[in-house]
C-alpha cells in the first residue's frame, strides 16, 4: 500500500507536533505549569479530556492514509463506495477504514433498525415452497450481514445479544481492574506510601490529579467500547441507513471531520489575531485604527452569509478546475480545507479584539515602561513581555471556540455550505437523516447516533473549556 | 454627547464602502463571470455563445471598473462594479435568477421573518435574563450548580436537533401544532408557536451562562457591598444596583442583533416552510443565485451597522457616563 | 473584661467578644482573625491599627455580617446597642445595617454606583430606615450632603459619581452612612485612597460630625498619623489578633508591645534623619502556618523561649493599657533607646558634586480631542516649564499631590513620553537632541523604580532573566557566565539570595519585588534613578527596609535620586532638596531645611500642615485648603494656585509670578516674594 498525506492530515499532525511542544515548553514555566494542574486537579476537567482524548484518537486513527494495493480487479469493484468516482481507480483508505473494514464494506440494501435481523421495509420476497413453486410474500427480508450468523434461527437473537453484552463487562471489568490497580501502583510508588493508602486517595480525591474522575470514565468508555466492539462484529449496531450503509462506521468517521474543523480552524485564525491585535494594541496610530477598521468592516457582514459567499465562489473555483485533484478524496479534503480558512478568516476578529484590548492595557503596565527604559526593542517586548501575558486568553479562547466550531459545522453543511456532500460528518449525516423522521415508522436511528455521539463531544469540550479556563483567567483562579 | 454620535454614524460610512468593495472582490474577482456561467449552465450545455447570452442577460458583459468604449461619466457607470455593487447604495439589487426583483421580493419577505424573529427575541430575552437572575439570587448553591450544568448540556446540542427533535414531538407524535407552514392573520399563532418556542429553548443554554457570569462578575463589586452595607435586601440590591449596571455589557451583546431580526434565521425558517428572509437565502444558495446572495450580504451588512449605532444610542440610555459626555 | 475607667460614664455600643473569623480555602478553613475582643462607647473613636493582612478589616465586616463568600464567623459574640448581632435574624440584621451601624469604605472610586444618581443613592438609606419619601427624601438629602461640606448640594443631588472628584465621592460615601443616624460609624482606611490635602479635609469632617451626633466610631488605619488625629483609643492587630490596647495619649507616649515599638521606629522622621530606620525582621507569618506562641515572637528581638511556646495573655500596664507580651515589665526603659540617632553627616553639607541631571523648563503636553473629528482642540499640560538640578550623591523630592505632573516628569526624563518642549541634560548630553543609538548608550546610565512592585516586574519572567534582560539590551555584559555572575552579585547587592535568580516573581512579597527591582535598576549601573513612589504601596516596616538599601545604596555607589513622592515623612528622611508641584509647575524649590522648616508658597504651608503629626502637643496650625486640584487641562489663569489660596491678592488672578530667589538654593513662584 502506499502512504497519501491529505492536506489535512499534514495539519493535524502539525498540530499534535506543536500540542507537544506547547506542553513540553508549558512544563518550564512555573505560572502555566501551576494552571494546567489546576486543570488536573478539576473533575470534570478531566474526566472530559478522557472523553475527548478518545475522540482525537479515533480522528487521529482517521488521519493516517493510504492506497490499498489493487491485487485483483473483482475484490475493489466489490469494496468500491459510492465515494469514489468510477475515473478514479485509487481508493484512499485510512488506518480507520482498514480497523472497521467490517463495517465500511457490509452495506444492506437500505434502511434497517439497530441490531435487526431483518431489513425495516416489507419487500416482496420470492420463496420457493416445498412443492418448488416459485410464490411472491411481502414480508421484512432478511439482512445481507446483519445477525448473519445466527442462521435460521433467529430467535436466538436476544440470547446472542445478552451473552456478547456479559462478555463486553467481563473483558472491560478486567481491563478496568489492570488500569486501576495500575495507576495505584503508580502512585504508591511517587508518593512513597502503602498500596492500599494510594487506592483510598484516589478515591477520596487527595491526590493532585483527578485520577478517579479519569478511572470512572475509562470504566465508561471501556464498557461501551468493548460492547460495542463485541456486537458490531455480526450486527449494525446502529443500523443502516438508506444506502444500507452501517452508521456507527459514519459517526466514527465524522469524528474525524469536527476535529479538523474546531482545530484547523484555530489554526488559521490564531496566527491573525494574535498579530494584528497585539501590533494594533501596542503601537496604536495608524495601524491601530486600519486594523480595527478591517475588523470592524470583515465582522460586519453576517457570519453565515460571509461564509455562505465565499463558500459558493470556492465552489465555482473547484467545479471550473477538476484537474487539479488527483481523487475524490483529495476535493473533498482540499474543500474542508477551504472551509476551515473561510471559517478562520470570519472568526478571527472577536479574539482579535479582545488582544488588542488586552493589549492596551498591559502595554501600560510598569514592567513594560522598565523594558522601554532599558532600550529594549519592541519586537522583543512583543514576544517576551506582551505575548506571554496574553497566552491564558488565546489558550480559553481556543477551547471555548472548537465546540462552537463543531456545531457550526453541522449548521453549514445543513445549509449546504458545509463539508462536501460525499463526506462524512455529524452535518451531513443529520442533513440526509432530517426528512427519515416524518417516514411512518420512523427512522430514528441515524439522527440519534448522530446526535449522541456530537452531544457527547461538544459537551466534553464545553466543560473542559469551562475547566480551562477557571485555571487560567487569573481572577477566577485567584478566587479558587 | 451630539459628537459622539455623529462620530459614529461617520464610521459606519467607510465601514460599508469597505464591506462592499469586499464582496464584490469575493463575487467578481475571485471567479470570473465566464466561470459563473460555466457553473450555471451546467456542463452539458456551454459553448461561448450560451455564456455570452447568460452574461448579456445578466449584465455581466461590461468591464469589472472602467468601461473605456463608453462616453462620459458611462466610463465608469456602465461598469460591473457600478452596476452592481455601487448602486446596491441606492437599493437597486437587480434581479434574481427566475427575473422577480429582489428589492421587492425582500420587502415583501421581512414580515414573516420578523413575526417569528422578534417574539423569538423578546421572549427569550425575558426567560434567560430571568433564569439568570433566578441562578445569581441563589448563586453557590446546589440549585445554580446543577442549573450551570443544566446550561453547559443545552449549549451543547446543535441548533438542529432542537427544530428536528421539537416538530417530531409537538407535531408528529403529539399532533398539537401543524409541522410546518404560515399563514397570515388569525391563525397565524398556530405556525408561530412552535417555531418560536423552539428558537427560545435552543437559547436558553449559552443565554442564560452569559449573563449569569456578567451578574456575577457585577455583584462582587465595591458598590454592591455599599448597597448592602445600607441594610438593602438582596433582591432589592440585585434588581435596583446589579441589574442596572449590569444591562451595559448585556446591551452590547444584544442591541447589535435587532436590526439582523429583519433577516430571520436560516435554520428555523428553512425547517418550518416560513417564506421569510431566511429561507430565501436558504433557497439562493442552493441554487447558487448569486445577485441574491450578495444583495442578502450587502443588506445584513448594513442592518449590523444600524445595530452597532443603536447600540451606541442605547449606551446613552444606561451609562450616564456617557450620556454627559 | 478590664473596662476603661472613662469608658464607663458613657454607654457601651458596641462589645465584641472572642470573634474569631475563617476563610474557606480549598478544604481546610484558615483563621484571619482570632478571638478578638473590643469594645465602643458612644462619643469614642476606638482605632485599629494594622499592617495589610492582619485581618483589621474582616473584623469590620464581621460585624455588619458582610463578610465575603469565602469568609464565615466560626465564634464569639457582637453585642451592640444590647442586641446580638450573631443570632439577629438576616431581616433584622439589615435594619442594624445602614440604620444603627453604618460603614464607610475605602475606595470612593468603587464604592459608589457609577449609574444611580447621588441624590438616590443617599435617599435609598433614608426610604429604607427612615420611611422618608419623595421630596421629604431629596430634602433630607440636600442636607445631609451640605452638612458634609458639599457645595452646590442641590445640583449634585442630580449627578452621577463620576461627575465628582474622589474628596467629594468620599463625602457623599460619608453622607450615606450617616443618612439613618447611626450610633456607630465604621470608617474603613477612609482616607487611604485620597491625597494629604483632602485627607486633612476629611478626617476633619469626621471629627466634627462625631462630636455632633455623639456617635460611636471605629476607625480601621494602617496610618499612624490618622490614629494621632482622630482616635481616643487605640488597638493594635498583628496577625490576627490585639496585641495592645491604650488610650490614645498613653499609647503615643509609652507604646509597650515590641511590635508597636517597632512601627513608632520604622516611622521615618526628622529626628533619624539621614540615618538608619528600625525594621521588623521576617514577615507576617501566612494564615495557614500560625505559630503556637506568641505571633510576633519570630520577628521579635526580645523573644526567648516561653514566647515561642506560650501565647501571652492580656496584662494591665497602665490606665486602661493593656498588652498582649510576656516580657512587659523590661521593655519600657528601652523605648528611648531603640530610636537611637545615627550620627552618619548628611549628604547635603558635602562640597558641591558634578550635575549628574539637569532639566530646563520641561514641558510635556498631551492634546485633547474633542468633537466629531476628534481634533486636537488643546492641550493638557502635564509637564509645564519645569526646571531640575541634580548632582551626584544627592537626592531630589519631588513633591506633590495627585495629578500634579511629577510621575509625568519622571517619565519625561527617561524619556518615555515625547516631550514638547524645554532640555533635560543627563552627563552634559543633551538626551532630547539624541540620535537612537546615542540614546540607547545614555540609557544606562538612568534607570527608574516604580511604584507598584507587583505591575512592575513581568510575571512570566524568571527573576534572572527580569535582572539581565536590561543588560542585555543595553550590552553590559558580553557572556552568559558573566552575566550569571552579574544577576548574583546585584542580588546579594540588594540583600537577597542569589538563588532568587532561579524563581518567579510570585514567589515573593512585595517588598521583596521592590528590591528585585531596584536590582533591575542597579544591574546596569545607572548614575541616577528616578524613583517614582517606591514605597507608597508597602507597609511601614517594610517601608523602612527599602528606604534603608536605598540610602545605603546611594552612599556606596554615589547614585542621584530624583523621589518622586507624596509622603513627606519620606522627603524629611531621606532628601537633600526639595521640588513643590503644583498644576504642572513647581512652585517652591530649596534644600530640605529651607523647604520643610520655613515654607513660603502657600501651597508648601498647606501641604506641610495637612500631614498628620505624630506628635500629640504639638500639632501644627491647620491650613485647611479649600477645594481641590484643578483639571491641569483648563488650570486656572494666572498664578494656579490663586482659587484656593487665602492669601490671594489681584494681581494673583491675571499673571502667573515669577521665580523668586529667597536664598542662593531657595527659591518660590509667589507674588507674595516680589
Amino acid at each position: 500500500m502506499a502512504p497519501v498525506v491529505l492536506w489535512s492530515d499534514a495539519l493535524i499532525w502539525l498540530l499534535v507536533a506543536a500540542a507537544l511542544a506547547f506542553a513540553w515548553g508549558s512544563r518550564r514555566n512555573p505560572l502555566l505549569r501551576a494552571a494546567w494542574q489546576r486543570v488536573g486537579r478539576s473533575r470534570t476537567g478531566m474526566a472530559s479530556a478522557t472523553v475527548l482524548l478518545f475522540y482525537v484518537c479515533v480522528g487521529l486513527l482517521d488521519s493516517l492514509h493510504f492506497r490499498p494495493r489493487l491485487e485483483s480487479g473483482e475484490t475493489q469493484i466489490a469494496a468500491s463506495s459510492e465515494r469514489k468516482p468510477a475515473v478514479y481507480a485509487v481508493q484512499v483508505l485510512s488506518l480507520l477504514d482498514a480497523v472497521l473494514s467490517p463495517l465500511r464494506t457490509r452495506s444492506e440494501k437500505t434502511y434497517s433498525e439497530p441490531l435487526a435481523t431483518r431489513a425495516h421495509a416489507k419487500e416482496a420476497i420470492e420463496l420457493r415452497d416445498a412443492s418448488g413453486r416459485v410464490r411472491q410474500i411481502r414480508d421484512y427480508p432478511r439482512l445481507q450481514y446483519g445477525g448473519a450468523h445466527l442462521g435460521a434461527d433467529e430467535t436466538r437473537r436476544d440470547a446472542d445479544i445478552g451473552e456478547r453484552l456479559l462478555r463486553a463487562l467481563a473483558i472491560a471489568l478486567l481491563v478496568w481492574w489492570a488500569l486501576a490497580a495500575a495507576t495505584a501502583t503508580a502512585l504508591a510508588r511517587i508518593e512513597a506510601c502503602s498500596h492500599v493508602e494510594a487506592w483510598r486517595r484516589i478515591w477520596c480525591n487527595e491526590t493532585g490529579f483527578a485520577c478517579n474522575a479519569v478511572l470512572a470514565v475509562i470504566a465508561a468508555l471501556l464498557l461501551v467500547g468493548i460492547a460495542l466492539g463485541q456486537l458490531a462484529v455480526d450486527y449494525h449496531v446502529f443500523g443502516t441507513d438508506k444506502v444500507g450503509q452501517d452508521v456507527l462506521y459514519q459517526v466514527l468517521k465524522s469524528v474525524r471531520t469536527a476535529l479538523v474543523i474546531g482545530l484547523v480552524t484555530t489554526l488559521v485564525m490564531l496566527p491573525l489575531a494574535v498579530f494584528l491585535g497585539v501590533v494594533a494594541g501596542y503601537f496604536r496610530g495608524w495601524v491601530d485604527d486600519l486594523i480595527q477598521y478591517l475588523y470592524t468592516t470583515l465582522s460586519s457582514i453576517p457570519g453565515v452569509l460571509l461564509i455562505a459567499a465565499a463558500v459558493l465562489m470556492m465552489q465555482v473555483v473547484i467545479d471550473t478546475h477538476p484537474q487539479w485533484f488527483a481523487t475524490a478524496a483529495e476535493r473533498a479534503d482540499l474543500r474542508l480545507l477551504a472551509l476551515c480558512f473561510i471559517l478562520g478568516v470570519t472568526s478571527w476578529t472577536g479574539l482579535c479584539r479582545l488582544l488588542r484590548g488586552e493589549t492596551l492595557k498591559l502595554r501600560e503596565l510598569e514592567y513594560i515602561q522598565a523594558a522601554q527604559a532599558f532600550a529594549v526593542s519592541d519586537l522583543r517586548i512583543l514576544a517576551r513581555h506582551i505575548l506571554p501575558n496574553l497566552m491564558h486568553i488565546v489558550i480559553i479562547a481556543l477551547v471555548m471556540d472548537f465546540s462552537s466550531l463543531v456545531l457550526a459545522e453541522a449548521v453549514l453543511s445543513y445549509v449546504g455550505i458545509g463539508v462536501d456532500p460525499t463526506m462524512i460528518s455529524f452535518g451531513t449525516m443529520i442533513n440526509n437523516a432530517r426528512l427519515e423522521l416524518a417516514r411512518e415508522p420512523a427512522v430514528w436511528w441515524s439522527l440519534a447516533a448522530a446526535f449522541v455521539f456530537m452531544f457527547t463531544l461538544v459537551l466534553a469540550a464545553n466543560l473542559l473549556a469551562d475547566a480551562v479556563r477557571d485555571a487560567f483567567d487569573p481572577r477566577l483562579a485567584g478566587a479558587a | 454627547m451630539l459628537a459622539y454620535l455623529v462620530r459614529r454614524l461617520l464610521y459606519a460610512l467607510p465601514i460599508l464602502i469597505g464591506v462592499n468593495l469586499v464582496t464584490f472582490a469575493l463575487f467578481f474577482v475571485v471567479n470570473s463571470p465566464d466561470d459563473m456561467a460555466r457553473m450555471q449552465l451546467g456542463v452539458k450545455r456551454v459553448t461561448p455563445e450560451a455564456i455570452a447570452r447568460w452574461k448579456a442577460e445578466r449584465g455581466y458583459d461590461k468591464p469589472l471598473f472602467i468601461n473605456e468604449a463608453a462616453n462620459g461619466t458611462a466610463v465608469f457607470t456602465d461598469t460591473i462594479f457600478f452596476s452592481k455593487s455601487a448602486r446596491m447604495f441606492a437599493g437597486d439589487f437587480g434581479r434574481a435568477e427566475d427575473g422577480r426583483d429582489i428589492a421587492r421580493e425582500i420587502v415583501s419577505r421581512m414580515g414573516p421573518s420578523l413575526a417569528i424573529a422578534l417574539p423569538t427575541f423578546l421572549l427569550g430575552l425575558l426567560v434567560t435574563i430571568s433564569l439568570a437572575l433566578l441562578l445569581t439570587f441563589f448563586r453557590a448553591s446546589y440549585l445554580d450548580f446543577w442549573g450551570v450544568v443544566l446550561c453547559v448540556a443545552m449549549m451543547s446540542i446543535s441548533g438542529l436537533f432542537y427544530i428536528i427533535g421539537g416538530q417530531y414531538l409537538v407535531s408528529k407524535v403529539w399532533r398539537l401544532v401543524p409541522i410546518s407552514g404560515y399563514g397570515g392573520g388569525l391563525d397565524a399563532w398556530k405556525f408561530l408557536i412552535l417555531p418560536v418556542v423552539i428558537g427560545v429553548v435552543s437559547g436558553i443554554g449559552s443565554s442564560t451562562r452569559w449573563y449569569r457570569t456578567i451578574f456575577l462578575e457585577e455583584i462582587a463589586r465595591d458598590y454592591v457591598r455599599t448597597a448592602r452595607a445600607k441594610g438593602l435586601s438582596e433582591l432589592t440590591v440585585l434588581f435596583r444596583h446589579v441589574l442596572r449596571n449590569a444591562l451595559i455589557p448585556i446591551l452590547t451583546g444584544v442591541v447589535v442583533v435587532i436590526p439582523l431580526l429583519f433577516m430571520g434565521s436560516l435554520l428555523t425558517e428553512s425547517f418550518f416552510g416560513v417564506p421569510g428572509l431566511g429561507s430565501y437565502t436558504i433557497d439562493a444558495i442552493n441554487a447558487q443565485d448569486f445577485a441574491v446572495v450578495r444583495a442578502m450580504v450587502f443588506i445584513g451588512s448594513v442592518l449590523y451597522i444600524v445595530g452597532l449605532i443603536l447600540t451606541d444610542i442605547s449606551y446613552t440610555f444606561v451609562d450616564p457616563r456617557i450620556r454627559f459626555h | 473584661m478590664n473596662r476603661a475607667p472613662h469608658a464607663q460614664e458613657k454607654e457601651t455600643l458596641l462589645e465584641v467578644r472572642d470573634l474569631s473569623i475563617a476563610f474557606a480555602s480549598g478544604r481546610s478553613l484558615l483563621m484571619a482573625v482570632d478571638r478578638v475582643g473590643l469594645h465602643v462607647a458612644t462619643g469614642e473613636t476606638l482605632a485599629l491599627l494594622g499592617e495589610s493582612g492582619c485581618g483589621k478589616s474582616a473584623t469590620a465586616l464581621a460585624l455588619l455580617r458582610l463578610l465575603p463568600a469565602a469568609g464565615r464567623i466560626v465564634g464569639g459574640q457582637v453585642s451592640f446597642a444590647g442586641r446580638d448581632l450573631l443570632a439577629l435574624p438576616e431581616t433584622e440584621m439589615r435594619g442594624v445595617r445602614g440604620g444603627g451601624m453604618a460603614m464607610i469604605f475605602q475606595e470612593p472610586a468603587t464604592s459608589l454606583n457609577p449609574v444611580l444618581t447621588i441624590g438616590h443613592q443617599v435617599a435609598e438609606v433614608l426610604v429604607r430606615h427612615l420611611g422618608l419619601a419623595g421630596s421629604e427624601a431629596r430634602a433630607r438629602a440636600f442636607e445631609l450632603l451640605t452638612a458634609v461640606g458639599i457645595a452646590d448640594a442641590a445640583r449634585r443631588l442630580d449627578e452621577y459619581p463620576f461627575q465628582l472628584s474622589g474628596g467629594m465621592k468620599q463625602r457623599v460615601m460619608i453622607a450615606v452612612a450617616l443618612a439613618a443616624n447611626p450610633r456607630l460609624l465604621i470608617a474603613d482606611e477612609p482616607t487611604t485612597a485620597l491625597d494629604v490635602t483632602m485627607q486633612a479635609q476629611i478626617l476633619e469632617l469626621l471629627r466634627r460630625l462625631q462630636v455632633e451626633r455623639a456617635m460611636g466610631m471605629l476607625l480601621i488605619t494602617h496610618d499612624l498619623g490618622v490614629v494621632a488625629q482622630l482616635a481616643t483609643r487605640v488597638g493594635v492587630m498583628y496577625a490576627g489578633e490585639i496585641v495592645e490596647e491604650a488610650p490614645r495619649d498613653s499609647f503615643f507616649s509609652s507604646p509597650r508591645h515590641p511590635y508597636t515599638q517597632k512601627l513608632f521606629a520604622a516611622l521615618p522622621d526628622l529626628a533619624r534623619r539621614g540615618g538608619r530606620l528600625e525594621t521588623i525582621p521576617g514577615q507576617v507569618p501566612p494564615l495557614s502556618g500560625m505559630p503556637a506562641g506568641c505571633r510576633f515572637a519570630a520577628r521579635c528581638a526580645h523573644a526567648w523561649q516561653h514566647c515561642r511556646e506560650e501565647a501571652p495573655d492580656w496584662r494591665l500596664v497602665g490606665p486602661a493599657h493593656r498588652v498582649r507580651c510576656h516580657l512587659v515589665d523590661g521593655l519600657a526603659a528601652q523605648i528611648g533607646g531603640a530610636a537611637s540617632p545615627v550620627a552618619s553627616a548628611p549628604a547635603g553639607s558635602s562640597p558641591p558634586a558634578p550635575s549628574v541631571l539637569s532639566v530646563t523648563d520641561l514641558c510635556v503636553h498631551f492634546p485633547i480631542r474633542r468633537g466629531v473629528l476628534q481634533r486636537t482642540v488643546g492641550h493638557v499640560r502635564a509637564v509645564d516649564g519645569v526646571s531640575l538640578e541634580l548632582a551626584r550623591g544627592q537626592t531630589l523630592a519631588l513633591v506633590g499631590e495627585s495629578g500634579c505632573g511629577k510621575t509625568t516628569v519622571g517619565k519625561a526624563v527617561l524619556q518615555l513620553l515625547p516631550v514638547a518642549g524645554g532640555s533635560v541634560r543627563l552627563l552634559g548630553e543633551e538626551l532630547g537632541a539624541c540620535s537612537r543609538a546615542a540614546l540607547r548608550q545614555l540609557r544606562r546610565r538612568m534607570q527608574m523604580i516604580f511604584q507598584d512592585p507587583f505591575a512592575s516586574l513581568n510575571p512570566r519572567l524568571a527573576v534572572g532573566e527580569i535582572i539581565g534582560e536590561g543588560m542585555r539590551a543595553l550590552g553590559t555584559t558580553v557572556d552568559r557566565r558573566h552575566e550569571a555572575a552579574a544577576i548574583a552579585a546585584v542580588l546579594q547587592q540588594v540583600g537577597l539570595d542569589p538563588a532568587a535568580a532561579e524563581r518567579y516573581p510570585h514567589e515573593f512579597s512585595g517588598g521583596q519585588r521592590q528590591r528585585i527591582a531596584i536590582a533591575r535598576a542597579l544591574a546596569v549601573q545607572p548614575d541616577l534613578v528616578i524613583c517614582d513612589e517606591p514605597t507608597s504601596a508597602l507597609d511601614v516596616s517594610v517601608q523602612a527596609q527599602i528606604l534603608n538599601l536605598l540610602a545605603s545604596l546611594q552612599v556606596e555607589l554615589g547614585l542621584a535620586y530624583l523621589f518622586i513622592t507624596h509622603n513627606f515623612a519620606v522627603v524629611d528622611h531621606l532628601a537633600d532638596l526639595v521640588a513643590v508641584m503644583y498644576l504642572g509647575r513647581i512652585v517652591e524649590q530649596g534644600t530640605v531645611d529651607e523647604v520643610l522648616r520655613s515654607p513660603q508658597h502657600p501651597y508648601t504651608w498647606a501641604l506641610l500642615s495637612a500631614v498628620p503629626s505624630l506628635r500629640l502637643e504639638e500639632q501644627p496650625e491647620f491650613v485647611r485648603l479649600p477645594g481641590e486640584i484643578p483639571s491641569p487641562a483648563n488650570p486656572p489663569a494666572g498664578c494656579h494656585f490663586h482659587p484656593r489660596c487665602r492669601q490671594a491678592m489681584v494681581t494673583c488672578g491675571a499673571r502667573y509670578p515669577q521665580k523668586t530667589a529667597l536664598s542662593g538654593t531657595h527659591s518660590v513662584s509667589c507674588h507674595l516674594y516680589p
